[in-house]
């Protein structure tokens, strides 16, 4: 130490004069990164509780009733959410049931089987039809694909699966084209584009080796998706699968637009229904009374509510996974 | 009190803002109803043109008008469902008839014309609660004996979002028939017994013209431009009647304006021979003793000047003028009511 030359005396001084203004630099970085996802968490909660307390005069007045009634009644001043939530989480699972396999098709298309030309313009397909508008989607579903569907699809589905002993009831109904059954085929095709681009951005991610040492030692296809590269990209699976699923469940217009829009619960998925967002938007500019506001904003926190559930059971089906993933 | 005050700090900060913006001519700021949206801009355009006035209107519906005026950041409000005359005295309101409209029932069967069809009041209610379920059926073939209807299901078609439409909608079935006025009753929305929800005229329009065997109701302009087929309906004088401008107009004259204090009167099911029973009146709010008084006359002069000069434009777009004697009248209740 004390055989320092003068020369090297300064060089220490300068690094630690900029070690200082690093920590300084850093402090500072954390504190603002920091301040970012605070504000997320802030902007969460303040939604939450603020819908919290423009639907409180709904809670206090119903109580849990409001959860399992199937009242709509904006002249009697009667409300329940029973029929909504059920309309909402029964849209989204039949989205979810067509556009998880179709979007698992369409990326492993494009990552294993596609050849190389056709996945440029293919995968940028996929990510302009991310982009068009809800109120499109809805507008085609109105005007193109309902008539399809009371047409052709409704009378067969009548004819054929309506006669199944347990799933009968579910495809017995009235050849209207709208209803729950569209609903959740309009919003699988909305869907699509999300997860469907989410698996293929991480079935890319998978180390060429891995799946060149399964193919040499004579792998099909389908087992090297199914055996390498799906447990290797399992949780970003996943998470793009949920990411699709928070889309559904809160979709406004193009439901609105092929749901039917009908305040009732029934087993039939070709009956009208309504959901969550689609009742709030159809009826919150005319909502004149306070109680009835209040419905409807408190169908607003149920919606929070219900998406939190929802992803919080993924993230502990995914940690289960996980586990044991650890085990084997 | 709290909330008064705080709403006429946002109220005064507004008035400052949109005051800066445009400080030459005055400029009339409106909200409410989506119905009287497409004829308040034609009429706000010419009278612009006319005399360099603004008239800024927001069409959110008739609860966010009412909503609005009470809180006070407009000068008028718009409502296709009259407050009652307690309801206008508690918020210091005036309120009167701006425009009519009509309000038609339409279906889609098969070989059945635009105007063929026949309902009676009693009838429509039954269909709408699902008492009737298909085409063929006596009650309908009774009112129809020149029809040949299939045995074909019905299915209802109704708004899903709020209306002032439903509104006159149920509000006439309420009065002709004492079991919908006892299940389901009136509102800008109610609790429809069965059918499908279509969100707007337009949405109702395209699940009509869509579902085979469906019945709905829309704004006359709607079924025209649509080209749908609607349905004649018996009046409060047994006459069937067809939809049209001069029935509206035949309603409006008749209903008992003279006795409806602030003019709190639904003109559905109106008497007189020619009267077509599902008349639809719009409402402005304004208030009696306005803050903003210049912008108050401002309004009035505005609604004014289209009565005089805009029934050309109106009746362009399927609404009907109101008659001379209302306005007239309108004019004398301002004088008496209104202090600017």
């Amino acid at each position: 130490m004390a055989a320092q030359s003068p020369t090297l005396m300064t060089t220490t001084l300068a690094a630690d004069e900029r070690n200082a203004r690093d920590a300084r630099a850093d402090g500072l970085f954390r504190k603002l990164v920091a301040a970012a996802a605070f504000f997320v968490l802030i902007a969460l909660t303040g939604a939450a509780l603020s819908m919290l307390w423009g639907g409180r005069d709904a809670f206090t007045t119903f109580g849990f009733k409001f959860l399992y009634s199937t009242d709509w009644d904006a002249v009697n001043l009667k409300f329940g959410a029973l029929v909504p939530i059920y309309g909402t989480l029964v849209t989204a699972l039949i989205a979810m049931l067509i556009a998880v396999p179709v979007s698992f098709g369409i990326a492993l298309f494009l990552t294993e089987v596609a050849p190389g030309w056709l996945r440029g313009p293919v995968s940028a397909a996929i990510e302009l039809l991310a982009g068009i508008p809800s109120i499109i989607y809805g507008m085609w579903g109105l005007f193109v694909f309902v008539p399809i569907m009371g047409e052709y699809v409704t009378p067969w589905l009548n004819d054929h699966l309506g006669q199944w002993p347990l799933l009968g009831p579910l495809f017995r109904g009235p050849p209207l084209g709208i209803g729950m059954l569209t609903a959740g085929i309009v919003l699988a095709i909305m869907v699509i584009p999300f997860i469907s681009s989410v698996m293929r951005e991480v079935f890319l991610t998978v180390p060429t080796r891995l799946k060149e040492s399964a193919y040499a030692l004579g792998s099909t296809t389908w087992e090297v998706v199914w055996d390498i590269v799906l447990p290797y990209t399992r949780s970003a699976v996943i998470g793009g699968i949920f990411l699709g699923l928070g889309r559904a469940l809160g979709e406004t217009m193009a439901v609105t637009f092929v749901l039917g829009n009908a305040h009732r619960l029934s087993a039939s998925l070709l009956e009208p229904g309504n959901s969550i967002a689609a009742t709030i938007a159809n009826e919150f500019t005319e909502a004149d009374s306070d109680l009835y506001r209040s419905s409807l904003i408190a169908l607003g926190f149920l919606l929070f509510v219900v998406t939190f559930v929802v992803l919080a059971a993924a993230k502990l089906m995914l940690r289960r996974l996980s586990r044991q993933e650890g085990t084997k | 009190m709290l909330t008064s005050i705080k709403t006429r700090f946002v109220a005064v900060g507004l008035a400052g803002v949109l005051g800066a913006a445009s400080a030459q001519a005055a400029d009339i700021t409106g909200a409410g109803a989506t119905f009287i949206y497409p004829i308040l801009s034609k009429w706000s355009d010419s009278y612009h043109n006319a005399t360099g006035n603004k008239v800024n209107y927001q069409s959110i519906g008739s609860g966010g008008g009412i909503a609005q005026i009470k809180a006070g950041t407009v000068v008028f409000g718009s409502s296709d469902k009259p407050l009652d005359p307690k309801e206008l005295a508690d918020a210091g309101l005036a309120q009167f008839p701006s425009v009519i409209g009509g309000v038609v029932p339409v279906v889609n069967v098969e070989g059945v014309d635009a105007g063929k069809l026949r309902f009676t009041g009693p009838l429509l209610a039954d269909i709408f609660q699902g008492k009737i379920t298909k085409w063929n059926d006596p009650a309908i073939a009774q009112v129809n004996p020149d029809l040949k209807l299939e045995d074909k299901a019905i299915t209802i078609v109704h708004r899903s979002d709020g209306s002032g439409t439903t509104f006159n909608f149920v509000n006439y079935l309420s009065k002709v028939s004492p079991e919908w006025k006892a299940k389901v009753g009136e509102g800008t929305a109610v609790s429809w017994p069965v059918g499908v929800g279509g969100k707007g005229n337009e949405g109702v329009a395209a699940y009509v013209k869509q579902i085979k065997g469906s019945i709905g109701y829309v704004e006359l302009a709607y079924a025209l431009q649509n080209k749908m087929s609607y349905a004649a309906m018996q009046n409060a004088a047994g006459q069937f009647v067809q939809p049209s401008l001069a029935s509206f107009q035949a309603a409006a004259a008749s209903a008992d304006w003279k006795n409806a204090k602030d003019f709190h009167l639904v003109i559905t099911n109106a008497p007189g021979e020619n009267s077509w029973p599902i008349t639809a009146t719009n409402f402005i709010l304004v208030y009696k003793q306005p803050r903003n008084s210049a912008g108050t006359k401002a309004a009035l002069d505005f609604f004014k000047w289209a009565w005089d000069n805009g029934s050309a434009q109106a009746e362009a777009l399927d609404y009907v003028p109101l008659p001379k004697p209302l306005v007239e009248q309108i004019e004398a209740y301002w004088q008496s009511e209104i202090q600017l």
